[in-house]
């Protein structure tokens, strides 16, 4: 009996079904006209309009990153449909008007969105393909005055607030994705904590896509005033499905003075067949600004999902004494491409970052960390620390590391470890003399690789990034 | 309990066991003793089924089972224990849950539930205990950043826990105090029973004054030499091993 670690079996995807719902697809293709009709759907104000077009006619000049150690067939943006919600006559204002199949659906994921069977203490938004079917402890937030809500309805309720802050951190014509998911955003969450408030829960959206042939362009904005506090984390699934599906997502965070933003990530986007066939490609574009002093923006990601994931969720710190992290687990099993990491923009004084890059690769998967700490000219004081972990399973996956450093203040004080293993046939076989499976070895190894950035999650999700990752690893030995 | 008939084991395309034949029975304790190189840790680590190990001919038997068609966990949970001469390290998992998970995996293999979160913790605190070692030692990472005698404490301790029916200390004793190699000597006396056995590895006669051999081999180039009690460690200790090849040389000779 040996450990056959090339031996690649085809795990079970457990999020892989479908809901049938009634829904309302927009036919396939983008243009203008495409853009008019997402923004009356969502009664948007003129203003947001000519936002959304001005977004699509940069998009028209631009041409796709070819940068990324990632590869795959030129997508069609004309064969995908921009536009999916369930049929409903409004929108649900209580439970009880949801259809009770995407309640269903919920339930399965492990989602329960009735209050009372949640888990303590956490406040979901569930974002089901392009529309919010609902957010929870809404009444209970505002009493403390935060707002959660769906980032249409923060248009139509807050439309002061999303004129300050949507594209202030990330530009429209900032990258190829970012800039069409401008064009074309939908639904997403929208956070905002007053100032000296600790937001009483855990916030949290969970991402579902479900219709088949369309996009997600998932928008959130997250604002922290001075002195608040806020910890939000996502979660995503999709079906099982042949084609690739595109979820362009961004993602903008602001930290005024003394504040903090906790955001953690478990994506579980469907990651495709053991011969490469569907998944999702995710192209995401994340970044917070720490424009106050004293400010902290803190990203925990643990990527299991998708078939490409090309993401760096990145702080940009120009308040004094400010601090961004980014602490990220990668795996990438079978025909999985990775190509994440973060950018670390330093400008104000004193800032500090800290990146840990735990990067997994197991069958045909390619795991590459692409990272840039730049400390700018008046920086002085700044500070990074960088640690960056590879480990291989079998020999037929890749892991690579591209860290870019610019430094342009001589007090800045620099470190990085970097190192790449191959999972310890002698680990393995350690375990497996104390009575393991050769798979349960290499779970309880893997998770052990990764714990420093479990134990940045909150408590009930980094049990469950453990399972999660436990389940991605199947088959990755025979 | 154990018969290993006619072993032949190449490593990395090279003969290490040349025939070796060995019968260890229940409430037995059997010491190997040999030269650097001889095959002592091969021997114990094709007993635990590493797959680098490639037997060429011959067949072991454990409980009347064929030990050789068996996975490595699946002998663990049949009751095979070895003590690493080399423990690995693995960072980021507490001592603690590898046991635990461990000991489950082996009752669930033997039909029984799974021991409680309370009920491992009481354990693996009286077997600490009996051990002299550190309450952190259970939380740290399995052998990461332990002292040598650290980590031969720590594999007599899984052992304590797990009690196997025949246990395998691979040169438990190297690099142990004076008083770790008491306290490691009576962790096994302790577990000496009627239905338990060992083989001990070691190069040294002074741990054979803590634990006293039923048996003690010689192993000199992939063959058992000779065998013989407990005061052939003694001689082995006065007079090496030359005497020993040249006793069997004649022997072959002749
Ligand atoms: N993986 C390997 N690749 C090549 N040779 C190996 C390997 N493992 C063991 N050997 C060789 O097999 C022979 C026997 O090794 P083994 O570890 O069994 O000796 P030993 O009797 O335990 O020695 P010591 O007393 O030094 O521990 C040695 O010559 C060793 O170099
Ligand atoms: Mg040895």
């Amino acid at each position: 009996m040996s450990v056959d670690l090339e031996k690649l079996a085809e795990q079970e995807y457990k999020y892989g079904f479908f809901t049938d719902i009634e829904q309302e697809i927009a036919p396939k293709g983008l243009g203008e006209n495409t853009i008019r009709m997402i923004s009356s759907k969502k009664e948007e104000p003129e203003w947001l309009l000519e936002w959304r077009l001005k977004a699509y006619k940069h998009w028209l000049t631009m041409k796709e990153p070819q940068w990324a150690h990632v590869t795959f067939p030129p997508i069609d943006y004309q064969n995908i449909s921009y536009y999916a919600a369930p049929k409903t006559k409004d929108r649900p204002k209580s439970l009880d008007e949801i259809d009770p199949e995407i309640r269903k659906t919920y339930e399965k994921l492990g989602i329960p969105l009735d209050e009372q069977m949640m888990l303590a203490g956490v406040a979901v938004d569930a974002v089901f393909d392009s529309v919010s079917v609902i957010t929870t402890f809404k009444e209970k937030l505002a009493e403390s005055g935060v707002i959660f809500c769906s980032i249409s309805e923060a248009v139509r309720e807050h439309p002061e607030l999303i004129k300050k802050y949507l594209g202030f951190v990330v530009p429209q014509h900032d990258n190829f994705y970012a800039a069409l998911n401008s064009a074309v955003f939908t639904d997403g969450s929208f956070v905002y904590v007053p100032k000296g408030v600790r937001c009483p829960m855990e916030l949290s959206t969970y991402f579902r896509i479900n219709a088949e042939s369309t996009g997600q362009f998932e928008r959130t904005l997250i604002i922290a005033e001075e002195g608040s506090y806020v910890s939000y984390l996502e979660g995503c699934t999709a079906p099982k499905r042949d084609e690739n599906q595109l979820h362009a997502a961004v993602v903008e965070l602001i930290a005024h003075k003394d504040a903090t933003i906790k955001y953690s990530t478990i994506q579980n986007w469907y990651p495709g067949n053991a011969e490469g066939e569907g998944g999702i490609y995710n192209f995401v574009t994340k970044r917070g600004r720490c424009v106050g002093r004293n400010s902290r923006i803190s990203w925990t990601q643990v990527e299991t999902g998708s078939a490409i994931t090309w993401k760096y969720p990145s702080c940009i710190l120009e308040g004094d004494d400010s601090v961004g992290e980014f602490y990220s687990v990668a795996l990438t099993n079978r025909r999985q491409q990775a190509d994440t990491g973060t950018k670390m923009i330093h400008i104000g004084k004193n800032t500090s970052s800290t990146i840990v890059s735990k990067g997994i690769s197991a069958g045909h998967g390619q795991n590459t960390y692409r990272g840039l700490v730049q400390i700018g000219k008046d920086a002085s004081g700044a500070r990074n620390y960088t640690q960056c972990d590879s480990m291989l399973i079998g020999d037929k996956c890749g892991a690579h590391t591209f860290p870019y450093i610019e430094v342009k203040n001589s007090t800045a004080q620099m470190e990085h470890e970097a190192s790449t293993s191959k999972i310890g046939e002698d680990q393995i076989f350690y375990c497996q003399q104390r009575g393991l499976s050769a798979e349960n070895a290499v779970s309880l190894i893997v998770n052990g690789f990764c714990k420093e950035v479990f134990k940045e999650l909150p408590f009930e999700f980094a049990i469950e990034a453990e399972k999660l990752l436990s389940i991605s690893l199947e088959g990755s030995v025979g | 309990m154990l018969e290993i008939r006619n072993l032949h084991v190449n490593v990395a395309d090279q003969e290490i066991l040349k025939g070796l034949n060995l019968k260890v029975n229940a409430g037995e304790v059997h010491s190997i003793m040999g030269p650097n190189g001889s095959g002592k840790s091969t021997l114990a680590q094709v007993l635990a089924g590493r797959a680098s190990y490639e037997v060429t001919e011959g067949e072991i038997i454990f409980e009347g089972k064929d030990l050789l068609g068996l996975a490595p966990e699946e002998r663990a949970c049949e009751g095979i224990f070895m003590a690493f001469q080399y423990p690995v390290e693995i960072p980021g998992v507490a001592n603690t849950y590898l046991l635990r998970e461990a000991l489950n995996s082996i009752r669930k293999y033997r039909g029984l539930e799974p021991l409680k979160h309370v009920e491992f913790a009481k354990l693996a605190k009286e077997k600490m205990g009996i051990m002299g070692m550190p309450d952190n030692l259970l939380k740290r990472s399995v052998n990461e950043g332990f002292s040598g005698g650290e980590k031969k404490k720590n594999e007599i301790f899984q052992m304590e826990i797990l009690e196997p029916k025949l246990a395998i200390l691979d040169e438990t004793d190297s690099g142990l105090d004076i008083d770790a190699l008491k306290v490691v000597a009576d962790g096994v006396n302790a577990l000496r029973n009627p239905e338990r056995a060992f083989v001990v590895i070691t190069h040294y006669q002074r741990l054979l004054d803590y634990i006293v051999p039923d048996f003690v081999h010689v192993l000199v180039d992939g063959r058992i030499l000779k065998s013989g009690g407990k005061e052939l460690a003694f001689e082995l200790e006065d007079r090496g091993y030359g005497w020993v090849e040249e006793e069997a040389g004649k022997a072959v000779n002749n």
